[in-house]
């Protein structure tokens, strides 16, 4: 079935009014807190020393935020290049399964491959739910153009918050310092628990919490990728357990 | 090789690339390629969220219990009491992030301001 206004190629014209709506879309809650969480990160950067443009270069080549959080921390406790990209490639892994679910979404009936590849760099948890709610309502020609005014206004919004934070962190107060480097464990300590799936989620935040202060206090070096495979693990093994008696 | 191991200019660039950059698109460009093969509840795929999962909160827990900056200076129950209110805040009202955060926040402020 291919539905009215598709069968000819969409005008530039239209392409611009829907990278417009797109970019609208990203005026919302979520992208209010999507905001307030870069502050957070931003102040976090700043303290572990890295410069305005290596930030805003994490910002754009990376762009999801538990991996830039991760490696900030990685570099933080003095991790080598193999170390935090491990650790930020373990922390990563469920980008895959966003975009895989994503794509159908997104692939309009002649959407060149490359689109579709370029596209993907910009999901991460904000831009994917926000999609993934909107995109239904976009005319299918249309959604790769919605999806990059969408995705370009929230990554181009928030390097300019970063920036605003470099330029104000020097003047403000230290209790005002010290609240903008809570935003970020605040904002993924309830973010993480509320984007949880199943159970085994939050079992695994919790046992997370404990065990990277216990292992970084151990090995400094390798307290993110321990943390995260023995309490992943765990947390997978009680989801098996648990399914396994529910299902008796 | 950390990431301040060399003086020049591109290395934490270089580094921020490889660790950053290929760590992350190369997830999401396989995610691309195979578009749409796993179930979102295969075993495989809980296992993923759960070690992803507790590698952020492991994150979380040594920038609270390990904070850097102006946050080193306050107190570990400062610290602790804020976040912990915080999120019970986030559970018991309707789970919104802003209230937690905020909840939070006044939280340091305060203790900060009467020098606990």
């Amino acid at each position: 079935m291919i539905e009215a206004g598709e069968s000819q190629a969409p005008t530039a014209r239209q392409r611009r009014r829907y990278i417009l709506l797109g970019a609208r879309a990203g005026i919302s809650i979520p992208g209010l807190i999507l905001a307030s969480a870069f502050v957070g990160f931003a102040g976090l950067a700043k303290d572990a020393g890295f410069s305005l443009v290596e930030t805003l270069f994490m910002v754009a080549v990376i762009w999801a935020l538990p991996a830039k959080v991760v490696l900030v921390g990685a570099v933080m406790s003095g991790a080598s290049l193999g170390a935090a990209a491990f650790a930020v490639a373990l922390s990563s892994v469920r980008l895959m399964p966003m975009v895989m679910s994503l794509v159908p979404e997104l692939r309009g009936p002649k959407t060149p491959r490359w689109v579709l590849y370029a596209l993907s760099h910009f999901v991460a948890v904000t831009s994917w739910v926000l999609s993934m709610q909107q995109l239904p309502a976009v005319p299918r020609a249309m959604r790769t153009s919605y999806y990059a005014g969408l995705a370009l206004f929230l990554m181009l919004a928030n390097m300019a918050v970063v920036a605003a934070v470099f330029g104000v962190a020097e003047s403000l107060p230290a209790s005002v310092s010290a609240a903008l480097l809570l935003l970020t464990p605040m904002y993924f300590l309830t973010s993480l628990w509320g984007s949880a799936r199943e159970r085994a989620g939050h079992v695994a935040m919790v046992l997370g919490l404990g065990l990277g202060p216990v292992f970084h206090m151990l090995s400094p070096r390798f307290d993110l990728v321990a943390a995260g495979v023995i309490g992943g693990g765990l947390a997978y093994a009680f989801h098996r357990i648990t399914r396994g008696s529910a299902m008796r | 090789m950390t990431f301040d191991a060399f003086d020049q200019w591109w290395w934490p660039f270089l580094f921020i690339l490889l660790a950053g950059w290929l760590a992350t698109d190369f997830w999401r460009y396989l995610g691309v390629y195979l578009g749409g093969h796993l179930s979102e509840d295969s075993d495989l795929l809980v296992l993923v969220r759960a070690v992803a999962t507790a590698l952020v909160a492991a994150v979380i827990g040594n920038l609270i219990v390990f904070p850097s900056g102006a946050l080193a200076d306050t107190t570990l129950a400062l610290r602790i009491a804020a976040a912990a209110t915080g999120f019970l805040a986030y559970l018991v009202f309707g789970r919104r992030i802003l209230l937690g955060i905020l909840v939070a926040e006044v939280l340091l402020l305060a203790g900060l301001h009467l020098g606990l």
